[in-house]
C-alpha cells in the first residue's frame, strides 16, 4: 500500500485519478492510481492491501484441519478450489491417497466451481461494459450450483468440503440428480449468453483489440489461467501436472491467440463447456462404492460408526480432534488449475500439529500485475474492461 | 512420477555440469527436487536455469520466504521456477543470516518478481537489491514491523 505518486509527464500536462478503492468496476477493494493525459492514461498503479487480513499468518496458528476454513475466504467465488488445494498439498505432506471416489467427486464439484465463478465474472464483466442482462442471467444460473454446493456440504460459499484425505462427508442421496438438472438446463443458458454478447457490436467494440497481451509478456509477467491461455499458450496445470485423477477425464486446453479482452472472454465461454464435459463424464465414471476419505489411524478421522462402537476409534477421534495430526518436516508446493489461473499452496512443516509456514501463490495477485501493461496507453473506458478481464479476487490479492 | 523425477534429475545435472559447485545441498522431499544455491550465486544459476536451452526455466510462479527464527541462517527464500516446455517444477532456495536479509532482485530476468518480492519486503524484511521500488505492498506505508516474522506475535501487543 503505498500513497505517494510521481508522475511521468510532469504537472502541467497530466492529471492524478485516484480510482477506488471504492469503485464499483475494481470489483471489490482494488485502488489505481491512474495518470491521465486527457481521457488517456499514461500510468497506471494498482494499489492494494485494503483487505489484507493475514491470513497467512492466521494459519500458522492453527491446526491443518482447521486451515481449511481460512482457504473459503481467499477466492470466495471459488472457495472449493482453495479447499482442493490446500488439502492436496497436506496429503502430499502426509503422503496419503485419496481414494478414487473422493477424487472423482473433488474434480466434479471444482468444475461446477469453475463454471460458477466464471459465471459471477462474465455477468460483472459484462455489468462493467453496459450489458446489464448477462449479469441478471449469469446469477440466475449461478444459483442452481450455489444450491448444489447446499445441498452437499450444507454451506452456498464457505463450504469447507474437501478435507485431509477425502471429503468431510458422504454426498447426500439424490445429490447427482441436481447436478444432472444442471447439466441439462445450462447448455441452453450458455447459449443464450452468447447470442447477447458473441456478435454484439458494443460487446465487440468495447473489447476487441482491448488489453493486448503477448505471450512472452504474459509469461515474463507470471500471468496464468484464461489470460495466459488467450495469449497463445497452452499451459493449463490439470493437463500439464494432472492431479486428483484428471488424467483420466477427456478435455481440450481451450487457447486463443489474440491476447485481447475479447479472447479471453472466448477462452472462459469454452471452459466452462469443458467443464460441463467434465462434470459429465465424472458422473458417468464414478466409482460407486469406495470410501469418501482415506483411512489412516491418527491422521484422518474415523467414521462415525467405528469412533462410537471400538475404543480405538474414539481415541483416535478425540485426539484427532483436540490435538490435530503431526506430518513429517518438510516443504511442499501444490498446484491447482483454479478459475483464476495456477493456485498455489506452499506448506511447510517442522514435524508439530501446526502448518509452520503456509504461503498462496494466489493467481490473482500475480494476474493483477499485467494491469498497467494493458491498460497504459489506451482510454479510461478501456481500464474498466482491463480489470474485468483479468477477473481478479481481491480477498486473494490481500490476503 | 517417474517420467517426472527423471527429468528433474537431469535438470540438476545440467547445473551440475555448467557449475559443480553451485549446488550446496540436493533436497528430494515427496517427488519436488530443491536446490539450495548460496546467495551470491542465485543470479547466476538463475540466469543458467532460464535461458540455458535444454531448460528454459522460463515461468517463475512463486517467491516464498520462510522465517526459521531462532535458527541461523534464519530466513529461507525459496523461488519455484516452472518451465512449460518440460513439464517440470523445481525450486531453488537460498539461505540468509538473520542480521544481514538481503539479496539480489530478480526483477530483470522476470518482471513478476517485483510483486512477489515487495510482498517478501513487506512481511518478511528482506531487502533485495536493484528492485525498482521495494515498498511495502500489502501493509499500510507506516507500519512498524513484519507480520509474517516469527518473533512477531499473532495476537496481543508487540
Amino acid at each position: 500500500m503505498a500513497t505517494t505518486i510521481d508522475t511521468v509527464a510532469g504537472p502541467s500536462k497530466a492529471m492524478v485519478l485516484n480510482m477506488g478503492p471504492q469503485h464499483p468496476s475494481t470489483h471489490g477493494v482494488l485502488r489505481v492510481v491512474l495518470e491521465l493525459d486527457g481521457e488517456t492514461v499514461l500510468k497506471a498503479r494498482s494499489v492494494i492491501g485494503y483487505l489484507h487480513t493475514g491470513i497467512e499468518k492466521t494459519m500458522e496458528a492453527k491446526t491443518y484441519s482447521q486451515g481449511i476454513t481460512c482457504t473459503d475466504r481467499l477466492d470466495y467465488l471459488a472457495p472449493l478450489s482453495n479447499n482442493l488445494c490446500y488439502c492436496m498439498a497436506v496429503e502430499k505432506l502426509l503422503g496419503v491417497e485419496v481414494p478414487k471416489r473422493a477424487q472423482y467427486i473433488r474434480v466434479l464439484l471444482t468444475e461446477l466451481t469453475r463454471i460458477s465463478s466464471h459465471l459471477v465474472w462474465l455477468g460483472t464483466h459484462a455489468l462493467d461494459l453496459g450489458a446489464m442482462t448477462v449479469f441478471l442471467y449469469g446469477f440466475r444460473e449461478r444459483e442452481d450450483i450455489q444450491k448444489i454446493f447446499e445441498f452437499v456440504s450444507g454451506q452456498r460459499m464457505m463450504t469447507s468440503y474437501f478435507r485431509v484425505g477425502g471429503l468431510a462427508l458422504e454426498p447426500p442421496t439424490g445429490w447427482l440428480d441436481k447436478v444432472e438438472r444442471f447439466l441439462e438446463s445450462f447448455p441452453p443458458h450458455l447459449k443464450e449468453y452468447e447470442d447477447l454478447l458473441t456478435r454484439n457490436r458494443i460487446w465487440m467494440g468495447r473489447t476487441q483489440g482491448v488489453g493486448h497481451l503477448t505471450a512472452d509478456d504474459a509469461i515474463a509477467l507470471g500471468v496464468s489461467g484464461p489470460l495466459l491461455r488467450a495469449s497463445g499458450v497452452a499451459y493449463d496445470v490439470r493437463k500439464t501436472f494432472p492431479y486428483s485423477s484428471y488424467d483420466e477425464f477427456d478435455f481440450d486446453v481451450c487457447t486463443q491467440t489474440a491476447g485481447d479482452c475479447y479472447a479471453r472472454y472466448q477462452v472462459r465461454v469454452a471452459e466452462m463447456r469443458e467443464s460441463l464435459k467434465i462434470v459429465r463424464q465424472a458422473i458417468d465414471r464414478m466409482p460407486q462404492d469406495g470410501n469418501f476419505r482415506a483411512s489412516l489411524p491418527g491422521i484422518i478421522p474415523p467414521s462415525r460408526e467405528e469412533m462410537k462402537t471400538s475404543i480405538e476409534g474414539l481415541i483416535y477421534h478425540f485426539k484427532i480432534f483436540t490435538e490435530g495430526f503431526a506430518p513429517p518436516p518438510g516443504q511442499v508446493y501444490q498446484a491447482i488449475e483454479s478459475p483464476r489461473g495456477e493456485l498455489g499452496f506452499f506448506v511447510a512443516s517442522d514435524g508439530s500439529a501446526k502448518p509452520y509456514r503456509v504461503k498462496v501463490r494466489a493467481p490473482s495477485f500475480v494476474n493483477l500485475q499485467s494491469l498497467p501493461r494493458l491498460a497504459e496507453g489506451r482510454l479510461v473506458s478501456d481500464l474498466i474492461a482491463c480489470i474485468g478481464t483479468t477477473d481478479i479476487i481481491l480477498g486473494e490479492v490481500d490476503r | 512420477m517417474d517420467p517426472d523425477r527423471g527429468q528433474v534429475t537431469s535438470a540438476v545435472e545440467s547445473v551440475r555440469k555448467w557449475d559443480a559447485q553451485a549446488i550446496l545441498q540436493l533436497i528430494e522431499f515427496r517427488g519436488e527436487t530443491t536446490l539450495v544455491v548460496s546467495r551470491e550465486n542465485l543470479r547466476r544459476v538463475c540466469e543458467f536455469l532460464f535461458s540455458d536451452p535444454k531448460l528454459h526455466f522460463t515461468f517463475l510462479s512463486d517467491i516464498t520466504p520462510v522465517d526459521r527464527f531462532p535458527l541461523e541462517p534464519r530466513f529461507e527464500i525459496n523461488y519455484q521456477l516452472l518451465s512449460l516446455e518440460r513439464k517440470e517444477r523445481l525450486r531453488i532456495q537460498v539461505k540468509l543470516p538473520g542480521n544481514d536479509p538481503t539479496i539480489h532482485s530478480l526483477t530483470t530476468l522476470w518482471p513478476t518478481a517485483n510483486w512477489h518480492e515487495r510482498e517478501a519486503w513487506d512481511l518478511f524484511g528482506i531487502r533485495f537489491e536493484g528492485h525498482p521500488e521495494l515498498t511495502r505492498i500489502l501493509m499500510p506505508d507506516d507500519w512498524d514491523g513484519h507480520p509474517l516474522r516469527k518473533d512477531y506475535p499473532t495476537e496481543g501487543y508487540r
